[in-house]
């Protein structure tokens, strides 16, 4: 009886020690497998980050890691008008560049989805491949356009719109919206472009079937529905802009000074590595608020997903 | 298809805005080609003639061969890195059925929501903490974290692609999980393989926001034409050097983007 019992159980041990395919993973293949991947995400990501955040509660004795226990720095970013200034004016660039990209780039994605027919993967590929040209010629190609004696003022010139070359165009902070939203067009097309062709095709024909006209389809039907896109190309942009440095550098000028710039003197010229990390915890702050309200304008548009 | 004939009706307008856009978006970059042939030395209209100056100006320069050569290094070596880890982290996030392999790969994703700054200033804490400092292995670092969300999107979406019953058969007829890996779902990818390491290598080459705070005394080329900018006169050399990385950078990421399709629509048509 006790040997039945004991033998029935290694059976089911048996069985159980032989699980389905997928469940068959050696440890030494798991464990090489998870190794490199491992390795870049917790020791370059996330013990990077948390020194940015360690620091960032540290003094500045010119060492590497600071000393002391601090929260001077964070005292100092929020009690100086001048990080104020300068944060609200990233805010203020980097949402209009989003809005701009956004704007400009949901037309060409809804043709992309709708009407590009067999010409789309070539459109495709055309609207991305500035992806994967260097960033900094793209801005560079904008100092060219807008310099004092740059293409732009030249043209006008040349045609007879105006005598004087201006100065209106360069280092200004529009002159880095222009730049910032050109470079970064390219980001905004796709995710909306995935978010309108994957909305069902029977839903755009049960709305014409139960009368509503293609405007009002559009807004019913296609703009709810392309929200989580809409939301993650805004994303995708806002991230890379509100933290920006070479754009200001290169076309903005004194007056546009952004937190990037603030960030990247901290740790060249000004050498407070300290107050940089300060700065840059309070830039992720500000980039995780901005995901959650996203996060939850995706949750009251994402019936779908 | 049917469906779509309705909504078809008003696309003219719609295309004209697209084509507008691709000027708005190629435009300027074409600039610099234009004006690199130009013979002066302001880019400036009208165009002053033909010249091939500023490219024989390329020829002979020590620092740009130099940055040249460390940006191949560089790029080859942290592409194949940020290629090695897509391919496994997208691999096990498929398959390796386990929390820490869908939180790596969550993690691995994580850098395009932080803006290349902190990046940048994260990693030369970190070198410096490490006894590294700037440098250019330091480098290879940064740029593998730059391109991985890159390799892990594009491998992941093509190991979702190959058909469930392809490695569950392997597995069922005997092989390890190191044989599937190898022998079979390798292979099946292999485009996509080629495709994440020329992406991952154009992120590289072309990588400045993060390279300015890890370069030692070798910089890269984008950091030797950071550096040339401040120099009025060198600017149509600039724009020479330009035009031969928008070429190659255009080349490459066409053939990156030709094998990625290649490979998918390889993949649906003979799914066994």
């Amino acid at each position: 009886m006790g040997s039945f019992a004991k033998r029935a159980m290694n059976m089911s041990t048996v069985v159980a020690a032989r699980p389905l395919p997928e469940n068959r993973i050696s440890p030494v293949f798991r464990f090489a497998m998870l190794l490199p991947g491992g390795l870049v995400t917790f020791f370059l990501i996330l013990f990077a980050l948390g020194l940015v955040v360690f620091l960032a509660f540290r003094g500045n004795d010119g060492s590497l890691l600071g000393v002391g226990l601090t929260v001077e720095n964070f005292v100092t970013v929020a009690t100086d008008p001048l990080y104020w200034t300068v944060t609200l004016r990233s805010l203020v660039i980097a949402g209009l560049v989003t809005l701009a990209t956004v704007v400009t780039a949901y037309p060409v994605a809804y043709y992309l989805a709708f009407h590009a027919g067999r010409r789309r993967n070539l459109l495709l590929f055309l609207v991305t491949l500035p992806f994967w040209t260097s960033y900094l010629l793209r801005v560079f190609a904008w100092k060219i356009v807008l310099a004092y004696n740059g293409v732009l003022n030249s043209a006008f010139i040349e045609t007879g719109l105006w005598k004087e070359p201006t100065l209106a165009f360069l280092n200004t902070p529009a002159a880095v919206v222009v730049t910032l939203a050109h470079a970064y067009a390219p980001f905004a097309i796709l995710p909306i472009y995935v978010a309108l062709d994957t909305i069902p095709k029977s839903l755009l024909e049960a709305a014409s079937d139960l009368g509503a006209r293609p405007f009002t389809s559009f807004r019913r039907v296609v703009l709810p529905n392309s929200m989580p896109g809409v939301l993650a190309a805004a994303l995708v942009v806002f991230v890379p802009t509100v933290g920006d440095y070479v754009t200001p550098a290169m076309v903005g000028g004194p007056a546009s000074t952004m937190i990037g710039t603030l960030i990247q003197s901290q740790f060249g010229k000004a050498n407070d590595w300290p107050f940089g990390a300060a700065l840059s915890v309070c830039v992720m702050l500000v980039i995780l608020c901005v995901v959650l309200v996203a996060r939850g304008a995706d949750r009251r548009f994402g019936s779908r997903t | 298809m049917s469906g779509r004939a309705d909504i078809n009706a008003g696309g003219g307008w719609l295309g004209l805005y697209v084509l507008g856009y691709l000027v708005f978006l190629y435009l300027p970059v074409l600039l610099i080609p234009l004006f690199s042939f130009n013979n002066s030395i302001q880019a400036a209209f009208p165009l002053q003639g033909f010249t091939l100056d500023w490219y024989r100006t390329l020829y002979g320069n020590p620092a740009l061969s130099g940055a040249l050569a460390n940006s191949l290094v560089i790029g080859v070596i942290s592409a194949s890195g940020a290629t090695l880890c897509g391919i496994t982290v997208s691999y096990m996030d498929l398959y390796g059925r386990s929390p820490l392999a869908a939180t790596i790969s969550a993690i691995a994703r994580l850098p395009i929501l932080i803006p290349g700054v902190i990046v940048g200033i994260s990693l030369l804490i970190l070198v410096n903490l490490i006894g590294l400092g700037p440098s250019r292995v330091s480098i290879v670092l940064g740029h593998i974290l730059v391109a991985l969300p890159t390799t892990v999107v594009v491998m992941r979406s093509r190991f979702a692609a190959i058909p469930k019953t392809i490695r569950e058969a392997a597995l069922d007829l005997g092989a390890s999980d190191w044989t599937t890996f190898r022998r079979v779902m390798l292979p099946l990818s292999a485009p996509a393989v080629l495709s994440a390491f020329m992406l991952s290598f154009l992120i590289s080459f072309d990588e400045f926001i993060v390279v300015f705070f890890l370069a030692g005394t070798e910089p890269t080329l984008p950091l030797y034409i950071w550096s040339q900018l401040r120099f009025p006169r060198s600017l149509p050399t600039v724009m020479a050097l330009g035009t031969v990385i928008l070429t190659v950078s255009f080349i490459i990421a066409g053939t990156a983007e030709i094998l990625r399709h290649r490979g998918l629509g390889a993949a649906r048509r003979n799914p066994a």
